[in-house]
């Protein structure tokens, strides 16, 4: 069901992770990507896993759920591992039919799995640990400075809040708007494509009107609450950076420096 | 003038010839809600208002927050008329609104964040915003769940959330479109619990509308509206005395009343104002031992 | 012959297997008679919804099994869809399901999916419509132009005319006010009668419930805890408060009259039922004295 989907969630807690200011997490979360896609070698590949491993334990988050995560994503992950495992020229080790299988194919499949499957987990982390309110703060903040470019910085932040706020309630509506049409007969899975897309008019129709009062009603609730647009606003969390983020900062600088390292060492 | 004055500083919403009807739609005559609307509420006060669906409660109520302005006549907040656009947040902050569905008012992915979402949009400091998140959520006994997220909660839980969201305005009234529709009796009684404390113990003016007679007995005054005009206006006991009136309106009274007046038809001669069990009991009780002695 | 409906040890998991999973219901045994009309109550979160889900094979069971006339409603794909069509489910605030562009074509969705000719589809739709008290005006409107109410009564025609042999509706009154919801209970007592159905409601009104069901089952944490006549289940008050539920309001003045000695039925629902109890003690009285 569509209920299950953890994607994007948030796992609320107090630990270290959980702690550090958002734009210290998004900044991290950025370097952490750029040095994975510079990990080249074992060592690389390597130093990554264990800086992943050694948040995901400070965090608290049980593999599971992670696992569980990676899950919609198998198929792709999957058909990496496959599409480098044969199409990767080198050393052959075993061949059958048209198919060959390389040491360096071996080799850059396993990366390929580890790239993806970290790289996703890796952004997972972010949203895990922190609330999509603070993440939108932390997007507004760093965006901030765009503001005098006439960028909508806060309404753009705002929307992206809301959007997030909603996902949940949108899913549990969509669910049941499909079962409804199930008890009056309709049918989702036979028929040629063109059949199918017209089955998906009675869900279609309906969650759009639905989503359309419930945006009218929250206009309406947040101007009732004073809502003016984001002049004038305050927080009550304030973004302050701590001795935590900027260690944690530091921390994550090094980590791109020794990939940096690595892969120009070629371990 | 001097009286007139006096009576009006009592006043938290004034209603005066209020005029208001939605534009026609294509190839239909325009619907016209209110015309010509005088209504009082006074400070301090518990106010229910009651009529069938599309009778122009949440019309009005809408009126009393300036989310809609009247084409004639006047609305005064606290003094403030409602077609003051410098007035604009201040007539907000006064006037609180909670509406029917919980899951269309609540903006954010946590609670606490959500409470302070009004205290931010007005630009108090952090501190103070902390302090008054903290004290909304005491109020309605939600405190414990400040760092939920709202879909985890129940609809009576979510509604006392909305109402934290409004208290934290520190407003002088909270206006409650159909609060409980939506909710199972356990999350009912749990809003209008709240709503009765905040009443008795902040002296907030409440204006609450709905369509269960028994939350309107709790209130000091009854409103009961048909088709934009007021049908019924007093205490319970007077508004829900007048069964046949209200039947006619497509309204019903509380059971308590409802069995009163029954037996009254037949003969008895109760008073109909028993709203709890308990005091209806007690009536029949003392009936019937008349009866046998 | 069989019950219409049975339920045989039926559990249900949500999202099994996750961090996420929780158990809806737990070994939940039930016949649904013929031409009952079932009362379904239970705070939110009971399992009611799990429950009526499925009766008409929207939910499998995570284990247990379900019958519809003795077979079960899984044992083949085409029964499974069949008893869609036997089983009516009118879902909570059923005009959040509307999409077509007149009530006509709305209620006639049913019908057509059941692969109906267009004679009878139009004859269903009528009658339909003339349960709910759908005007022929209001049939060739747009469903979104018409009233709360009405759009409550489109939706709910357009399960009647699957003509279902149980109806099952999820709070069909929520939100109404005092004239919308009697109506509409009347609405559901002209099917019944008409058809001679089973009919399931369920409902946050214990006055509802008490005045129309024959028979009444409560849900808690997934388990039927209780179940019987109106009768039987409001005598015990304050188990049912305990688990987040009520007893109509009449029924409380009766209870506590009996509290305070006075030997009165308490199986009282509405105020006809209370006004002639206490019309009677006033004449055994009278004679009394």
């Amino acid at each position: 069901m569509l209920k299950d989907v953890t994607l994007g969630q948030f796992f609320p807690g107090n630990t270290v992770i959980h702690r550090l200011d958002p734009r210290t997490k998004l900044i991290w979360t950025v370097l952490y990507i750029v040095a994975l896609f510079l990990a080249k070698g074992a060592a690389g590949y390597g130093m990554m896993l264990i800086v992943l491993l050694a948040v995901i334990a400070a965090s608290r988050i049980r593999l599971s759920v992670i696992l569980k995560s990676l899950k919609p994503l198998l198929l792709v992950i999957i058909l990496t591992a496959v599409l480098n495992l044969f199409y990767t020229s080198g050393e052959t080790l075993v061949s059958f039919w048209i198919f060959r299988i390389t040491r360096e194919g071996i080799r850059s499949a396993i990366f390929m799995v580890l790239r993806i499957s970290m790289l996703v987990t890796g952004t997972f982390m972010l949203t895990y640990t922190t609330s999509p309110i603070a993440l939108t703060d932390a997007l507004e903040n760093l965006f901030g400075p765009l503001k005098k470019l006439h960028v909508p910085v806060h309404e753009l932040a705002m929307m992206m809040c809301i959007a997030l706020r909603f996902i949940p309630t949108l899913i549990e509506e969509t669910d049941k708007i499909i079962a409804a049409q199930k008890a009056r007969g309709a049918d989702f899975e036979s028929g040629n494509l063109l059949a199918r897309a017209k089955a998906m008019v009675p869900i279609l129709v309906p969650l759009f009107i639905s989503a359309f009062r419930r945006a009218d009603e929250l206009a309406t609730a947040m101007e009732c609450r004073c809502y003016h647009g984001g002049e004038g606003r305050t927080r009550l969390h304030q973004l302050r950076y701590a001795r935590r983020d900027v260690l944690a900062l530091g921390l994550g600088t090094v980590v791109l420096a020794a990939a940096i390292v690595l892969r120009n060492y070629g371990l | 003038m001097e009286l007139r004055s006096e009576q009006n500083s009592n006043s938290a919403i004034r209603v005066e010839h209020l005029r208001y009807s939605y534009p026609a739609a294509e190839g239909q005559t325009e619907h016209v809600v209110f015309d010509n609307l005088d209504l009082t509420i006074e400070q301090g006060s518990f106010v229910a208002v009651l009529g069938h669906n599309g009778c122009g409660k949440s019309t009005l109520a809408k009126h009393f927050n300036a989310i809609l302005l009247p084409q004639g006549g006047s609305v005064h907040v606290w003094g403030m008329d409602t077609k003051n656009e410098a007035l604009l947040l201040e007539i907000r902050r006064c006037v609180g609104m909670v509406f029917q569905n919980p899951d269309n008012q609540i903006v954010s992915n946590v609670v606490e964040e959500d409470v302070a979402f009004a205290p931010e949009n007005l630009g108090v400091a952090p501190d103070e915003i902390r302090r008054r998140v903290d004290e909304a959520l005491r109020q309605v006994g939600m405190y414990d769940y400040r760092a939920y997220a709202p879909h985890l909660l129940s609809g009576g839980q979510k509604q006392r959330v909305a109402i934290a969201g409004v208290i934290a305005m520190r407003p002088k009234c909270i206006v409650l479109d159909e609060p409980t529709a939506m909710l199972d009796p356990q999350g009912r009684r749990e809003v209008i619990d709240t709503i009765e404390r905040l009443s008795r113990e902040q002296g907030i003016t409440i204006v609450l509308i709905t369509h269960h007679m028994k939350e309107a007995a709790r209130a000091q005054r009854v409103i009961a509206m048909r088709e934009g005009k007021i049908l019924a206006d007093g205490t319970p006991d007077e508004v829900f005395s007048q069964v046949e009136l209200l039947r006619s309106a497509g309204l019903a009274v509380p059971e308590t009343t409802e069995l009163l007046y029954t037996l009254n038809e037949a003969g008895c001669d109760f008073p109909l104002g028993a709203y709890s069990a308990e005091a209806c009991a007690g009536l029949l009780l003392d009936y019937i031992r008349d009866l046998r002695r | 012959m069989n019950p219409i409906l049975e339920l045989q040890n039926l559990s249900h998991l949500y999202s099994a297997g996750t961090p996420f999973e929780h158990v809806a219901l737990q070994d939940v045994n039930l016949k649904i008679e013929r031409g009952e009309f079932l009362g379904l109550i239970g705070h939110t979160g009971s399992g009611k919804s799990t429950l009526i889900q499925h009766l008409n094979g929207l939910l499998q069971p995570t284990s247990g099994r379900v019958l519809f006339d003795g077979e079960d409603i899984w044992k083949d794909k085409k029964f499974t869809r069949q008893v869609r069509f036997r089983v009516g489910l009118v879902f909570q605030y059923p005009e959040a399901q509307l999409f077509e562009e007149t009530a006509y074509r709305d209620i006639a969705f049913g019908p057509k999916n059941m692969g109906l000719g267009e004679d009878e589809i139009h004859e269903r739709v009528l009658r339909a419509a003339g349960f709910v008290g759908i005007s022929q005006a209001e049939l060739e409107r747009s469903p979104f132009d018409l009233s709360g109410g009405q759009k409550r009564r489109v939706a709910i025609a357009g399960v009647i005319a699957m003509q279902p042999d149980v109806l099952i509706l999820d709070e069909p009154t929520a939100g109404l006010d005092p004239a919308g919801r009697e109506s509409i209970l009347q609405n559901i007592r002209d099917y019944q009668a008409a058809q001679n159905a089973t009919v399931i409601m369920v409902s946050h009104s214990m006055e509802e419930v008490a005045a129309n069901v024959s028979r009444l089952i409560v849900m808690n944490g997934g388990h039927v805890a209780m179940t019987g006549t109106p009768q039987e289940v409001f005598r015990h008050a304050q188990e049912l408060e305990r688990i987040g539920l009520d007893v109509p309001e009449l029924t409380r003045v009766f209870l506590e009259l009996r509290r305070r000695g006075l030997d009165v039925p308490t199986a009282v629902f509405t105020p006809q039922q209370a006004a002639q109890v206490i019309l009677q003690l006033r004449q055994g009285g009278a004679r009394h004295a």
